[in-house]
């Protein structure tokens, strides 16, 4: 499998007794726009955590192009307590830090908006260029590395007219409105040049008609950056609009995956978002 | 336009400050108070803007600036006593034959170290700090505001005992102190090392790594989903900072000629604090602003309410000895209740502010630093 992403295998994050996902696999492949839904609670965001390295698997491993970056198995109290399957099959303990998986192409936004406030937009992009800062410390303050300096400026500058930010590009990022301060917050990602692109509920809180240029956005910046995406989502016409595959999730376990169509039909599908019909 | 304009103000005002204190320094011995005031503000700025650096720039709450000081302010004196005094101030326990033989060492060291040595001491006080702050850096830097400022408190508090105690008496002086400690040069030379620190304090926090600090202090988890490494990015700040604040002990240590253990006690963690929260937490020029007031207040300016003072037969009640510091505890209270972003919150100075008209400058504020 050349062309895989992500995969997610067996993975299973369980905090004390609560199981938040369980047993979840799952492939992202280069080039696709994959969604991820499921009821509230479901265990979507924990999976992003996972991904991103916030939290550590209870079990199970994550995979990055072939290359494991998260991997793990139920350890001193959580022997006892561990309650999803295939225990005993990982045995490698893998964890990276949210920035060493940032490094290895990996952005993510979240879902309720995390910008740096107080600063400009251009500084918050700036901000997300640092990381590719080669000079250290003492030649950084005496501005040694000048070249360098100029150019992640230039190249903040450039991304943020291309994406059309560059009207409010002095403006506190909190006083842009709530759609912008969105699109800010994938800007910003983009900033570290990813490959892939995590979205967690990108069009939480918009309307109609900014749901709409979001998914033309979503498709533009694609398109321009050679990106795979994976969404979280809940405006059902966003993610039927443009996903190529879609998994579903409830109570943190996989109910269904497929093509938007196979899974807007499929019983379980309904079931968990409309509940069972009386009978 | 703007830029060239605002260049040479910057260095018409630098002029004229150098100028002012070279008269200041002529009349030292009329100006006692005046002189004395200046050069402690500006050593306590030093401190106020490195404490800035990482509890304003960078979120992390720490108070341990009083341990660090008294760091930088060891390690300058020893470094600095004349070798002919140096049996008098050790006039207790002796003093360790190491630093006997590298004072005499010095002693037959060609003039320009002579000249330089110095500074070389106070960098020397810095790196020292530094060392001790990346030592500790590691494990306690994982701790968050309150705890952070806990165990940055009680490192400062370690740092004061390890000095006071009688088994470092052949290096430290124990609870004796030190004294005899050689003045640096003239205020001038004061101003000039405090302008090249805090120089560099403000193009670091305006460099890349600078920016990082604010993600950090804005959001960690933001700033680590941005590819920005905390314990690296906090050790940095924590470390410089402690440079910086050390060589302000150090700095302080050949103001005063005397210090001992005491000196460096929590309220002198305290008197930084509160320079950098009057000038708001965020601003440099604020801090640096404010420890030219809050010195000048304290020592000078609030002293007629510690003298006793009887108008005809009415004696003025309240004026006594300590009333000063019961003064400037409300004052601070004030401050902190009514006006709690400080004299700047997180502005720095600009001149373009001058040219604001009135309503711009209402609204806008000083400038803003970018």
């Amino acid at each position: 499998m050349t062309n895989n992403v992500l995969h997610l295998d067996n993975v299973t994050m369980q905090f004390g007794g609560v199981v938040a996902v369980s047993d979840l696999t799952l492939d992202v492949n280069e080039g696709e726009i994959v969604a991820l839904i499921g009821p509230n609670g479901a265990g979507k965001t924990t999976a992003f955590n996972v991904i991103t390295g916030v939290y550590a698997p209870t079990n199970g491993r994550v995979t990055l192009r072939g290359q494991p970056i998260a991997e793990g198995y139920p350890t001193g109290k959580m022997k006892k307590l561990y309650a999803g399957g295939h225990s005993g099959e990982y045995t490698k303990q893998i964890s990276n830090t949210p920035d060493r998986i940032t490094a290895k192409g990996v952005a993510r936004t979240f879902q309720n908006i995390r910008l740096f406030k107080d600063l400009t937009v251009f500084e918050n992009v700036l901000i997300a260029k640092h990381m590719h800062v080669k000079a250290n410390v003492v030649s950084a303050t005496f501005r040694l590395n000048w070249a360098e300096e100029a150019r992640i400026r230039r190249e903040s500058l450039e991304l943020i007219d291309s994406l059309g930010l560059s009207s409010v590009k002095d403006e506190k990022s909190s006083s842009l409105p709530y759609g912008k301060q969105r699109v800010l917050e994938i800007v910003r990602a983009l900033a570290t040049s990813p490959s892939l692109l995590l979205l967690d509920e990108p069009a939480a809180g918009m309307n109609p008609q900014e749901t709409d240029d979001l998914s033309d956005f979503i498709r533009k910046i694609k398109a321009q950056f050679n990106l795979t995406v994976f969404m979280i989502e809940h405006h059902m016409n966003l993610v039927m609009d443009i996903s190529d595959r879609i998994y579903v999730i409830d109570f943190g376990k996989l109910i269904a995956s497929g093509t938007p169509a196979e899974v807007q039909f499929n019983p379980d599908v309904i079931k968990a978002y409309l509940g069972v019909e009386e009978a | 336009m703007k830029k060239t304009r605002n260049l040479i103000l910057s260095l018409i005002t630098a002029a004229l400050l150098v100028y002012g204190l070279t008269v200041l320094e002529a009349h030292r011995f009329q100006q006692g108070m005046l002189y004395s005031v200046m050069q402690k503000s500006a050593i306590l700025a030093i401190a106020a803007v490195s404490m800035n650096l990482l509890n304003g720039f960078t979120g992390l709450f720490s108070l341990g600036q009083a341990g660090f000081m008294a760091l930088g302010a060891y390690t300058t004196a020893i470094l600095t006593i004349p070798t002919g005094k140096i049996t008098g101030v050790y006039y207790m326990d002796g003093i360790s034959s190491g630093i006997i033989a590298f004072k005499t060492f010095l002693d037959g060291a060609p003039g320009w170290l002579q000249t330089a040595y110095p500074f070389l001491a106070l960098i020397a006080g810095g790196l020292v700090a530094a060392g001790f702050a990346a030592l500790i850096g590691m494990p306690i830097l994982r701790l968050k505001s309150d705890y952070l400022a806990i165990a940055t408190l009680g490192f400062s508090e370690i740092v004061r005992a390890v000095i006071a105690s009688p088994e470092l008496n052949t290096v430290t002086n124990g609870s004796y102190g030190l004294k005899s400690i050689p003045k640096l040069g003239s205020i001038v030379t004061t101003f000039l090392i405090a302008a090249a620190c805090i120089s560099t304090i403000v193009l670091l926090i305006k460099s890349s790594y600078g920016r990082a600090f604010k993600a950090i202090r804005e959001d960690e988890i933001a700033a680590e989903a941005m590819g920005i490494n905390l314990m690296k990015h906090k050790n940095l700040a924590f470390v410089i900072s402690s440079f910086f604040t050390a060589i302000a002990g150090g700095m302080l240590a050949m103001f005063m000629q005397s210090i001992d253990s005491s000196t460096f006690k929590i309220s002198m963690t305290y008197d930084i604090l509160l320079i950098v929260v009057i000038g708001g937490i965020g601003s440099v020029t604020g801090s640096v602003l404010s420890a030219f007031l809050v010195t000048a207040a304290k020592e000078w300016w609030l002293r007629f309410f510690d003298t006793p003072l009887t108008i005809g037969t009415f004696q003025v009640p309240l004026l006594r000895t300590g009333f000063r510091m019961v003064v400037f505890s409300v004052l601070l209270m004030v401050v902190v209740l009514f006006y709690r972003r400080g004299l700047m919150g997180t502005n720095e100075f600009s001149w373009d502010f001058f040219w604001k008209k009135r309503g711009a400058a209402a609204t806008g504020g000083v400038g803003r630093d970018k």
